[in-house]
């Protein structure tokens, strides 16, 4: 769930955001229809130099009973136990976390790897690899995102959420080529987003992809696959999701 | 008035979910961590994420370990979660021998890294696993703690060390990691710990609370 100021938003490669909703409403609704985990992102705490999510935070945890993980704007342990305070159980890490990859260890160091998300936005160059993104998909880096995933589990990042700026909101699949590179080489439990559409994406990124779990925004919060449909059709391949 | 659980705050874990957790059940969660407070409680719960030394200082440090082990004697109820349940046993094989509250016999130790078929699986543990009674406590669970509706319900887990109980008669429920048996809940008659987190489990999570709260 990407939020601006208090409204959760969409857009499609970053691009273009438009309001959904009230974040506490869709996320109430999502737990009610038995949502496994939920991730909300600033998307313009870089841009602020801090998170804004606090509040929404808090009023989650008081009626949603699932993990959830907080991004957007996170530069420090400061950052980092403030929003854990609030009820997050994982804060997720990326712009700052390239300009200054301690900050992973840091924060892995004082409140555990499992606490420690490590947010990676990809986007495909043309020398046949992928850039990390960074700024909510506004900046380059130059780092290859094979690389810097390496470099993050080393530092101590417990999990990796990987999203593929070129794929995201355009509900048109996964970027498969990439789940694939990225699910060879990491050791830690990688979640991807970008691109599903519909229930057949999601399991071709679990069974070709390889990747432990998959993030979805558009594709619920639009409505072209209601939550239900998705766990029938996963069920129907014998994919384990919760039963809650 | 309403009942009130005390939360033993040893520095690690999400204590406002478990307070809102407990307030979703009309209970009033009060986070304590003086020595007097835990011998006062009426209810504790143990929460905890993160390394088995650093959950034990922190239980050393406003001196715990003994109110604790007291607590439980009195036959008041006591529930740990995660790092909360692994700190009820003897002793704990992460980072070198650590000891624990030595309240259920048995130590804790890595999860296997390995799936039943020797190929290497990913550590930490996390996500949604389904949890299975141990046979032969089917029927004296029921109407407990544990109850048979609970059977086959997937819980959330996250955790890289798993607790093995030297006596079979703590051992409760236990869940499957790519055929790896490990322990989700140990304990018995007022004292459980749960390896994965009820707090964060749904509404299988919250019926587990109901359970607690009706021993």
């Amino acid at each position: 769930m990407d939020i601006k100021g208090a409204n959760l938003i969409k857009g499609i490669s970053f691009e273009g955001l438009r309001v959904i909703g009230n974040p506490n409403e869709y996320a109430l609704r999502y737990y009610q229809e038995g949502i496994d985990e939920i991730i909300f992102i600033d998307a313009v705490a870089s841009l602020y130099r801090r998170n804004n999510l606090k509040e929404i935070v808090r009023r989650t945890v008081n009626e949603v009973f699932v993990p959830i993980t907080v991004g957007g704007g996170i530069r420090s342990v400061d950052d980092a136990r403030e929003i854990l305070s609030n009820g997050a159980d994982k804060v997720a890490v990326n712009t700052a976390a390239i300009w200054r990859p301690e900050l992973i260890s840091e924060i892995a160091h004082k409140f555990g790897s499992q606490c420690l998300v490590l947010s990676v936005h990809a986007k495909r160059n043309n020398t046949g690899g992928w850039e990390a993104l960074v700024d909510y998909g506004r900046e380059h880096t130059n780092r290859d995102v094979i690389d810097w995933i390496k470099q993050g589990v080393s530092l101590g990042a417990g999990e990796v959420l990987l999203t593929s700026v070129d794929r995201d909101g355009t509900l048109k699949g996964f970027d498969i080529d990439l789940l694939k590179r990225v699910s060879s080489e990491t050791k830690i439990p990688l979640i991807v987003s970008g691109g599903c559409g519909n229930p057949e994406h999601l399991i071709e990124a679990i069974e070709i992809g390889n990747v432990d779990a998959v993030a979805i925004a558009s594709c619920l919060h639009f409505g072209n696959s209601p939550l239900q449909e998705i766990q029938t059709s996963l069920l129907k391949s014998n994919i384990q999701i919760a039963e809650h | 008035m309403k009942r009130v659980v005390s939360i033993i705050n040893c520095g690690t874990g999400n204590l406002l979910s478990v307070k809102n957790w407990l307030s979703y059940v009309g209970v009033v969660g009060k986070v304590v961590k003086e020595s007097e407070d835990v011998r006062n409680a009426e209810t504790l719960i143990l929460p905890g994420v993160g390394a088995f030394s650093g959950g034990m200082d922190g239980l050393k440090k406003h001196l715990l370990i003994e109110p604790i082990r007291e607590f439980i004697k009195t036959g008041r109820p006591l529930l740990g979660i995660c790092l909360g349940m692994q700190m009820l046993m003897e002793y704990s094989e992460e980072f070198g021998r650590c000891e624990g509250l030595g309240i259920i016999p048995g130590r804790v130790e890595p999860v296997p890294d390995t799936k039943r078929d020797g190929q290497l699986h990913k550590i930490p543990h996390i996500g949604w696993s389904s949890i299975h009674s141990i046979m032969n406590k089917k029927e004296e669970c029921n109407g407990k703690f544990y109850d048979s509706t609970l059977d086959n319900k997937n819980f959330y887990f996250l955790h890289s060390f798993m607790v093995v109980p030297s006596d079979d008669a703590y051992r409760v429920a236990d869940t499957y990691y790519n055929g790896r048996r490990i322990c989700a809940i140990i304990g018995k008659d007022n004292f459980f710990g749960c390896q994965f987190h009820p707090e964060k489990s749904g509404k299988n999570g919250l019926k587990i609370l109901r359970n607690f709260l009706a021993l």
